[in-house]
């Protein structure tokens, strides 16, 4: 058999470092939710709405109930004997758990049979007889405000409309000002469709309600297990210390994975009834109808400029379209989200930005699929407008952002809509991005192939994320902070383990978090044990989403490393007999001042600290430590992207020859899972700027309900990559990480999609960029891609 | 009915329903979990295993369609404890983040180089394109089975 040449060697700390969690999944061992079989397990289906809108009139549950297979079937009616028919959403609303009154989109939640396989759940649904009246739907997000629409939320108390909220940031009068007096101002709607984060596991859970100790466990697909755990708390009244949540191996989340769906609360339910466990994975179609899609974006942007290319303003105007109940995930002071940092990388004189949020009879979320809290929509606002700039104005979009980006002496740099930038070399990075590409030997070519009646087209975007939420003064979630815990512990042998509050979907925490510990106390990664995802074993925190385990639960890990390390000076100096401010530090030992021999390894002094050794005054025994990390800002990662596609002027089909992404993270703990990172987040930009959307018929009925119609990008779509990198570490972080996880995601769309406007010489055609839109944005009328409609 | 199979080298027997798919009954029948299940289309590729040596993707199969067939799995993949340098190149180049997509992926990649033992990049792209991957961008992947390409010849040829 394969017999391995060198064995990688381990670095201690930072590095390219294989994954210790592949040994698992390399023999098919990962255990997924879906993967959990446990003792008289029990299996759940839920019961669908084929309508977007409409009435209940009756529910008949008989034949379901008396299929001889059948343990269970629940319905609004039962729940709202127990309370649960509604749960409270992530933003301050509620959301249906059964629906009770009305179905408010298609795919909506209606009822859940327990039953004893899989298949025979599945049949019940069909037994199940639901009568409807139908209403009409609101669809279009622009219709959603006017005065004749439907009002689709009338169990609000004294709702008439269906506006959620208004919410703006930035100064208007200043911004006008600056319009008043620009040589140029150009305006540009735009829409970011609905897409969904599809990851390739779908959501589920196993409950498990252990009626003689009152324990709950809930096996869950979940980024945030703590939140849960304390969510279930408050909404089912259980006792959070009888609750354990574990997120075991998760098989991609993107933000799709962050809230609490009825179908868990459905099998909580189910198990608390049958006294069984329950199992419920939902299936492709309903994870694409139902549960958390990302983005539907109606944008009105405008820019300001002087005639010679300096950018002096930016006003936007969005309608935000929530679904049937808002349910976005984001800090609570934010309707939406991070949108604001939509100035981007340029230092303007003034901006404003107004969101109004709507309803409409569509399924809930908006922040998902890697989006950094809506930055991703912000990002691709300002990338595109500012390409339709450039175009107004005859320039070369790489001169107009290099004029106009954030100088390295104005960090850190105050935005107009309040944010504190970190640190960053933007032009440098740029130049770097512009190097790689060969840009100038590209625009030659381009133009020789013009002449040829060729369609070439370059494609540029420069973004800044802030992510890392969040301070906590600033930043919650139903009011539980985004503070993250740590603990470190160093057993008598040197071996040590560390857990952490966040968990990981694929990032490589096992590997990443260990390393941290390495490089602040010098034992190797491979004698780390990284402890996550279990609410019984772990501190609380809110989890991984928005990029915000390295920024935050890093920072936590490597500030309670640290504590273990000052710790270990006190041990060592009484090991030592000396004064421990005669010790210093080298990776993995403290010794004497002046003389290097003399000193004890983290392994010896963890050893006397389980043992005899008398402790100085004040130093209890064992050697390990905790914190919770409070981000004292967010960390603003960076990069300069450039695409570069051959359009079939025949067809209207796109071909993405090159990508160039060069991207400044700060720290890279592991560069290696640092770019598998960027990897992934510029195929979801390829895909969501050329394939996916999730659009509407008339009635409500979801056009992109399978893999079939709702087009992921497969090995064909995506080039090579071609990846480089600046390293501006964070000012503020422990480690000097600033997150890594949605920069690629958040910063790829517009490069594409600036691409092929390039090559096709049309301002603006809103994604996904078909081969059909393409085809008529080139006839001068692109579509409507959220609707089925012309 | 009865269906009756090899699977990783054994023969099975079992009692199942005429419409179980075969993803469900290596998974649920079999306890192989190594294999997924994604998307009910044959669009995703995360059902793939080996049917008589050919890759299927396990979804749209019925059980009894493989009723007298030879099954192979990811399980079976790494023999006697050592791993098939697929799944030694796919540790070395990072070509897998959640893991979710990377049975079929090997399984795959595996049937690829036991037709073609030095693929281009076009090739392997297109031998995977039937399979998605959320995480990694086919990158690494791509790079993943390259690196078991480069690396057969220390296979010991084994019947």
């Amino acid at each position: 058999m394969t017999t391995v040449e060198e064995p990688a060697t381990t670095p201690i700390g930072f590095g390219r470092m294989l994954r210790k969690e592949d040994a698992r999944f390399l023999r098919g061992q990962g255990h997924y939710v879906d993967d959990i079989v446990l003792p008289g397990m029990l299996h759940g289906a839920v019961l669908r709405s084929p309508l977007a809108h409409a009435r209940i009139l009756s529910i008949d549950t008989s034949a379901a109930e008396a299929h001889p297979k059948v343990k269970a079937v629940i319905t609004g009616a039962t729940l709202e004997t127990l309370g649960l028919a509604w749960m409270p959403s992530l933003s301050h609303d509620v959301v249906a758990v059964l629906a009770t009154d009305k179905v408010r989109f298609q795919g909506q939640e209606v009822a859940f049979v327990v039953a004893e396989d899989h298949y025979s759940a599945r049949d019940a649904l069909e037994l199940i007889e639901v009568d409807y009246e139908p209403l009409d739907p609101v669809v279009d997000a622009r219709r959603a405000l006017e005065d004749d629409a439907p009002v689709i939320r009338d169990d609000i108390e004294g709702k008439t409309d269906n506006h959620i909220f208004d919410w703006e940031s930035g100064d208007a009068a200043e911004a006008e000002a600056v319009f008043a007096r620009a040589d140029v101002v150009v305006t540009q709607d735009m829409l970011y469709p609905r897409v969904h984060p599809a990851p390739m596991e779908t959501c589920g859970a196993v409950a498990d309600m252990d009626k003689v100790s009152g324990k709950l466990t809930i096996h869950c697909t979940t980024q945030a297990p703590h939140a849960h755990r304390t969510l279930y708390a408050l909404v089912a009244g259980l006792p959070e210390h009888k609750i354990r949540v574990n997120s075991p191996d998760i098989g991609g989340g993107f933000g799709n994975k962050v809230g609490i769906y009825p179908g868990y609360v459905c099998a909580i339910v189910g198990s608390i009834v049958t006294g069984k466990p329950v199992k419920w994975m939902e299936d492709r179609s309903e994870n694409l109808m139902s549960t958390s899609f990302a983005r539907d974006y109606h944008m009105r942007g405008e820019i300001a400029a002087t005639r010679d290319g300096r950018i002096t303003g930016l006003r936007v105007h969005v309608l935000a379209d929530h679904g049937a109940f808002n349910n976005t995930a984001q800090p609570t002071k934010y309707p939406a989200g991070f949108f604001h940092i939509f100035t981007g990388s340029y230092d303007l004189e003034a901006a404003h930005c107004q969101v109004t949020g709507v309803y409409t009879n569509k399924a809930p979320g908006g922040v998902a699929y890697a989006c950094s809290f809506r930055v991703t929509e912000a990002a691709y606002l300002v990338e595109r407008i500012v390409d339709c700039l450039a175009d107004e104005l005859g320039m070369d979009p790489a001169e107009l952002r290099m004029r106009n980006l954030i100088r390295p002496e104005q960090f850190p740099y105050m935005c107009k809509t309040g944010w504190e930038y970190d640190s960053g070399d933007y032009p440098r990075t740029l130049r770097l991005a512009l190097e790689m590409a060969g840009y100038d030997e590209l625009r030659r070519e381009q133009a020789e192939k013009r002449a040829r009646g060729e369609l070439m087209g370059i494609g540029l975007s420069f973004f800044t994320e802030t992510v890392g939420a969040g301070p906590r003064k600033h930043m919650d979630i139903l009011g539980l902070g985004m503070a993250d815990g740590a603990e470190v512990r160093v057993h008598p042998t040197g071996k040590a383990v560390v857990r952490l509050s966040v968990q990981s979907q694929g990032q490589g925490h096992e590997t990443t978090f260990a390393q941290i510990v390495a490089e602040e106390l010098g034992i190797s990664p491979d004698d780390i044990e990284v402890v996550h995802g279990d609410t019984d074993n772990t501190p609380f925190g809110l989890g991984t989403y928005g990029s915000r385990s390295t920024p935050v639960s890093g920072a936590a890990v490597a500030v309670t490393a640290r504590r273990v390390r000052d710790k270990a000076r006190l041990i060592a100096a009484a090991m030592i007999e000396c004064a421990p401010e005669d010790l210093e530090w080298e990776k993995g030992r403290w010794f004497v001042k002046g003389d290097p021999s003399t000193g004890k390894t983290v392994q010896e002094i963890a050893l006397a600290s389980h043992g005899t050794l008398e402790l100085p005054e004040g130093v209890e025994g064992h050697l390990d430590a905790q914190c919770v990390y409070d981000p004292p800002n967010l960390t603003y990662p960076y990069g300069a992207y450039i695409c570069v596609v051959d359009v079939d002027p025949g067809t209207g089909a796109v071909k993405v020859r090159r990508f160039i992404a060069v991207d400044d993270c700060g720290t890279r703990i592991n560069p290696m899972i640092v770019e598998g990172q960027i990897h992934g987040g510029l195929a979801d930009g390829v895909g969501m700027a050329l394939m996916e959307a999730i659009a509407f018929d008339e009635d409500g009925n979801c056009l992109g309900g399978s893999f079939m119609d709702y087009l992921l990008p497969t090995s064909m779509e995506c080039p090579s990559w071609e990846v480089g990198e600046t390293v501006t570490p964070s000012p503020h972080h422990p480690i000097g990480a600033k997150g890594i996880g949605e920069s690629a995601t958040v910063g790829s769309p517009a490069a594409v999609v600036n691409a092929v406007l390039d090559a096709i010489g049309v301002r603006h055609a809103d994604m996904p960029l078909t081969p059909a839109q393409v085809w008529r944005a080139m006839q001068g009328r692109p579509f409507r891609t959220d609707l089925a409609v012309e | 009915m009865q269906v009756t199979m090899t699977v990783n080298g054994e023969e099975v027997t079992r009692d199942v329903e005429p419409r179980l798919l075969l993803i469900h009954f290596v998974r649920d029948h079999l306890g192989l979990t190594g294999s997924h299940w994604g998307c009910d289309t044959s669009n995703c590729g995360t059902c793939v295993l080996w049917m008589d040596g050919e890759p299927v993707k396990s979804c749209t199969v019925l059980a009894v369609m493989a009723g007298g067939r030879t099954i192979r799995t990811v399980e079976d993949l790494a023999r006697d404890g050592e791993l098939d340098p697929v799944q030694e190149g796919f540790m070395r180049e990072h070509g897998l983040q959640c893991g979710f997509c990377t049975p079929g992926m090997m399984m795959t990649a595996r049937w690829l180089l036991d037709r073609n033992p030095d693929p281009s990049e076009t090739e392997i792209r297109e031998a995977i394109s039937g399979q998605i991957c959320r995480c990694t961008g086919y990158e690494n992947i791509v790079r993943s089975v390259r690196w078991a390409a480069e690396h057969e010849t220390q296979v010991e040829v084994t019947t």
